[in-house]
């Protein structure tokens, strides 16, 4: 369906222009080969779209069986299972690969450049994720069955008490870490050499912008994962004890490394998105992004904090007083310029004139929920109450918070602002409303009860639960099913726009809209800047005076 | 009429959650939807700084989102708002920088001296060891020479819904922790095989016990109760059930416990030299099995295979030449499977008594009859 938009409209115009592109192979090899970072980005797209619903039933086994107390639905072996790969799924196949599909259609024609800096290793980074997650679902059909240990994995449980799968779950995960890694010295090596003549650093689009900084969080911290993950390897089949108490070694250790990565990790999945709605926010406003340069020092703040704050995921490992504190108040700085984000965009909106497109509906819907997420972010950071919040679903519901009506959202609102310029035609208005506002009445009722059910004491990755907790459980999967059955909706729109039924765009897709890739026609077509377009920063610049 | 009855199933609906939050209550001094306030000095410290943050951040909302909704109703464009051109206030930044700053002191001001506060465990009057094990607590009490497993009190059977749940669901264990109000308890956190977390929300500790590692933490109970918690750290299938269960007692009646408890265990230490009769070994061994084995091998012994193998019919537990080796397999475990060692954990007599019970269930018939001297000599001989 997608070769359709590109083949028949976008391709043969770019044939019709450079008549160079007739040798392209056709059929699934054009697929397999292709170098072209429209239609990469394209596979990431529906490849997280794909990991998206299958995390997503995953989730939903979840909250069947967490609709009543009792174990009324499956087995608690196989719900942990199911809470592991959902976690997996949804951050390493659903949210990353998403914002890297974005990156790659976006960044080249935001730069002005013809596609992405290395080209043929844009295309190794993409198919190394197919096999990463076949692998990675396949350990759920092997004897003793799949990674039953959280998405955290920590050891021992992950080593020494670990199914056997566990090797192949290293696999995966190490296939996904190098397709990361590549990917991100990809966008850096674009972003840096192939600006149009003119364009300085400060004068990119803020998407561009949070992208770079994600991708040297990438390139820092990847490496890390690989690492835990490997020494969990050699402890589960080479007899090292790296994490082996009785060996020696040290549990904690893992938790170190492993947040190392994983708190920037959370940024890596959200940055992007603060990019998006700085696009997004000034379009339907109608008036330039508030602080622009503000946004990028902000960005790089929570960049660098990143850096420092590993530890407050640990608050009850038995940490001492002093590294407590350091983490504590480390944390506590991050809200800093996280709001100064907020009043960004917030300032934006003010004496604008809006209107509520549905990219912009699904905007204002993440500064609203990503900024719950952040409140209970702070309330998380202070040490001595996290000994009462700490692997609670209070836990659940923020970092929830953050990453659906948060990133999800962001990614949703992408989708509706670009899919003109990816397929030539608006997206349907009475189907995106309606996913939009089902959307926002599934997720909240999902996530948002999970806050007092956590405050009242039930902790998280339990399959069964004290009655005292049963309204609120009740209440989240009700909102579970709703929320996931809305996103068929979002799958219908996606493919009328595929199918171009719908009004046709213009190529200034929207009145408010500011950028290079405004220029080019909507669809654009498969070359595009084959010469770097005109910039003149004092009047294409989002930073100009 | 009929959404007048609508209306009235409605208010049921309601209803029936407002009594079981109210039931809540009673489980904790938890609300039902907010943080237990506690029956510590401590936790009621934390119980304050939470709801202090709370608020702030509420306020925080309320202004921001006050603002943001505000400027989406008055700038509408179909409402001919024109946008004006205005895009950086060097002035305003630096406010909105300078304001979050200020309110993050406020809070950690308060937060560094409760946490200044837990950190000080010294000058307990007592020291209780608490061992993380899959999928129970064990609890020594280090001046008294008394230890014991607590294990998930809930039977199976409310579990699967077969039979209605109790008020204390997954929240009751067969032998609680009993402690002494008034007095500072010094608390030694580790754990015999993964990473767990002993979680009381009313005494405000959670703590991982890690393997290898021991942490500490204290309490001060100033109320007597029954205070209930749960495993806050994953540790593998049974991690919902295994419960916490604290009994706090006046000075007296936790003399006397003691007193009970060294006498319990004289009592077992002579049982352990004498011949057990078939009926008494089965009866003794059929509550140890559904205690420690039945949580993987069932009930009805008819396991989970290939992970955890059946025991009814198994050439193992019902022939002759797998006599020793089932012994074996109970007392050491078996590595590379999720089978633990059961010879620390479990007394003789219970060792003896669950072997037997498992050559003898489900129609295994053997006959056989293991008797704790038996497991004693064995242990010896190590």
């Amino acid at each position: 369906m997608v070769p359709e938009t590109l083949t028949d409209t976008a391709a043969g115009e770019a044939a019709a222009v450079h008549g160079d592109d007739h040798h392209q192979p056709r059929g699934i090899l054009r697929w397999l080969l292709t170098t072209n970072h429209k239609e990469i980005g394209t596979l990431y797209m529906l490849l997280s779209l794909l990991m998206f619903f299958v995390g997503g039933t995953m989730a939903l086994i979840v909250r069947a069986e967490l609709f009543q107390p009792g174990m009324t639905f499956v087995v608690p072996e196989f719900f942990n299972q199911m809470t592991t790969m959902h976690g997996l799924i949804m951050v390493f196949g659903a949210i990353m690969p998403a914002f890297v599909g974005l990156a790659n259609w976006l960044i080249p024609v935001q730069i002005g450049a013809p596609d992405m800096a290395l080209p043929r290793l844009n295309n190794f980074s993409f198919w190394l994720l197919p096999v990463a997650f076949t692998i990675l679902l396949s350990t759920l059909f092997m004897e003793g069955g799949g990674p039953n240990f959280g998405w955290t994995f920590y050891a021992p449980l992950s080593t020494t008490y670990a199914p056997p799968s566990t090797s192949f779950f290293i696999l995966g995960m190490h296939l996904a870490g190098i397709s990361s890694i590549l990917g991100a010295i990809n966008i850096i090596a674009t972003i840096l050499n192939l600006r149009t003549p003119k364009m300085r650093l400060m004068d990119m689009p803020l998407f561009v912008w949070t992208w770079l900084i994600t991708a040297f969080l990438l390139i820092a911290v990847m490496p890390v994962l690989a690492g835990v993950i490997t020494m969990m390897l050699l402890d589960i089949n080479f007899g090292t004890s790296f994490f082996n108490a009785a060996g020696g070694g040290d549990p904690v250790l893992f938790q170190h490394l492993f947040w190392f990565f994983g708190h920037p990790e959370v940024y890596i999945m959200i940055l992007p998105a603060f990019g998006i709605i700085s696009a997004i926010v000034p379009t339907f406003a109608r008036k330039r992004l508030f602080g622009y340069a503000s946004m990028v020092y902000a960005t790089a703040s929570i960049a660098l904090l990143s850096f420092v704050v590993w530890a407050h995921h640990m608050f009850t490992v038995g940490l001492p007083l002093t590294a407590q504190l350091f983490f504590m108040y480390s944390t506590m700085l991050i809200a800093v310029p996280t709001g100064v984000k907020v009043f960004n965009w917030i300032a934006t909106l003010f004496r604008g004139s809006i209107t509520f497109d549905l990219p912009m509906l699904f905007a204002l819907a993440f500064i609203v929920q990503f900024t719950i997420g952040g409140l209970s972010g702070v309330m998380l950071a202070i040490a001595p109450a996290d000994f009462q919040y700490h692997d609670t679903y209070f836990v659940v519901a923020h970092f929830h918070y953050v990453l659906v009506p948060g990133a999800v959202f962001a990614i949703l609102a992408a989708a509706y602002y670009w899919l003109p310029k990816w397929t030539g035609v608006y997206p349907n208005v009475k189907l995106g409303q309606a996913h939009f506002w089902l959307s926002v009445i599934g997720v909240n009722l999902t996530f948002f009860p999970m806050h007092f059910s956590g405050l009242a004491g039930m902790p998280r990755r339990i399959p069964d639960y004290a009655l005292q907790f049963a309204d609120f459980n009740m209440l989240s999967s009700i909102g579970g099913f709703l929320f996931g059955i809305s996103q068929l909706l979002f799958v219908a729109v996606v493919i009328l726009c595929i199918r171009r039924k719908g009004e046709k765009a213009p190529p200034q897709a929207w009145e408010g809209a500011e950028g290079l890739e405004w220029q080019l026609p909507s669809p654009a077509p498969l070359h595009t800047f084959d010469t770097p377009p005109e910039f003149i920063p004092e009047r294409d610049s989002p930073s100009r005076h | 009429m009929h959404s007048l009855l609508l209306g009235s199933r409605w208010l049921l609906v309601l209803l029936g959650f407002l009594t079981t939050q109210a039931q809540a209550a009673a489980i904790n001094t938890s609300s039902g939807w907010n943080m237990p306030t506690g029956v510590t000095g401590i936790s009621q410290d934390i119980y304050s700084l939470h709801m202090i943050i709370f608020w702030i951040c509420v306020a925080i909302a309320l202004v921001v989102f006050g603002v943001m909704f505000w400027s989406l109703f008055v700038y509408r464009k179909s409402k001919g708002a024109k946008s004006a051109h205005f895009h950086e206030n060097t002035t305003v930044e630096v406010i909105w920088t300078a304001i979050p700053l200020l309110i993050l002191v406020a809070m950690a001001v308060p937060a560094t001296g409760t946490l200044k506060q837990i950190y000080d465990s010294t000058e307990a009057d007592m020291d209780i060891l608490v061992t993380g094990y899959q999928w129970r607590w064990h609890y020594e009490y280090m001046e008294e020479d008394i230890s014991f497993f607590s294990n998930l009190g809930t039977p199976q059977s409310q579990v699967l819904g077969e039979e209605d749940k109790g008020d204390f669901y997954l929240l009751e264990v067969d032998k609680p922790l009993v402690v002494p109000v008034g007095k500072k308890i010094r608390f030694l956190f580790t754990s015999n095989d993964v990473i767990h977390a002993w979680w009381v929300p009313d005494l405000a500790i959670k703590k991982d016990t890690v393997p290898g590692f021991i942490n500490e933490s204290w309490v001060v109970i100033d109320e007597p109760g029954t205070y209930r918690g749960q495993c806050a750290e994953l540790c593998g299938q049974n991690h919902a059930f295994m419960p916490i269960e604290v009994k706090a007692v006046s000075q007296e009646t936790y003399a006397t416990w003691l007193e009970e408890q060294r006498e319990m265990a004289a009592a077992e230490a002579q049982g352990s030299q004498r011949e057990w009769a078939l009926d008494e070994l089965i009866e003794r061994g059929e509550g140890v099995y559904t205690t420690y084995c039945a949580a993987c091998h069932q009930e009805d012994g008819s396991g989970m295979p290939p992970a955890f193998p059946a025991l009814r019919g198994n050439p193992l537990v019902t022939g002759e030449e797998g006599y020793s080796k089932h012994i074996e397999t109970v007392l050491y475990g078996r590595s590379g499977t999720s089978m633990p060692a059961y010879s620390d954990t479990l007394s003789v007599a219970d060792i003896a008594a669950v072997i037997t019970y498992e050559r003898n269930a489900w129609g295994n018939d053997s006959g056989d009859r293991v008797q704790p001297t038996e497991i004693s000599e064995l242990l010896s001989d190590d």
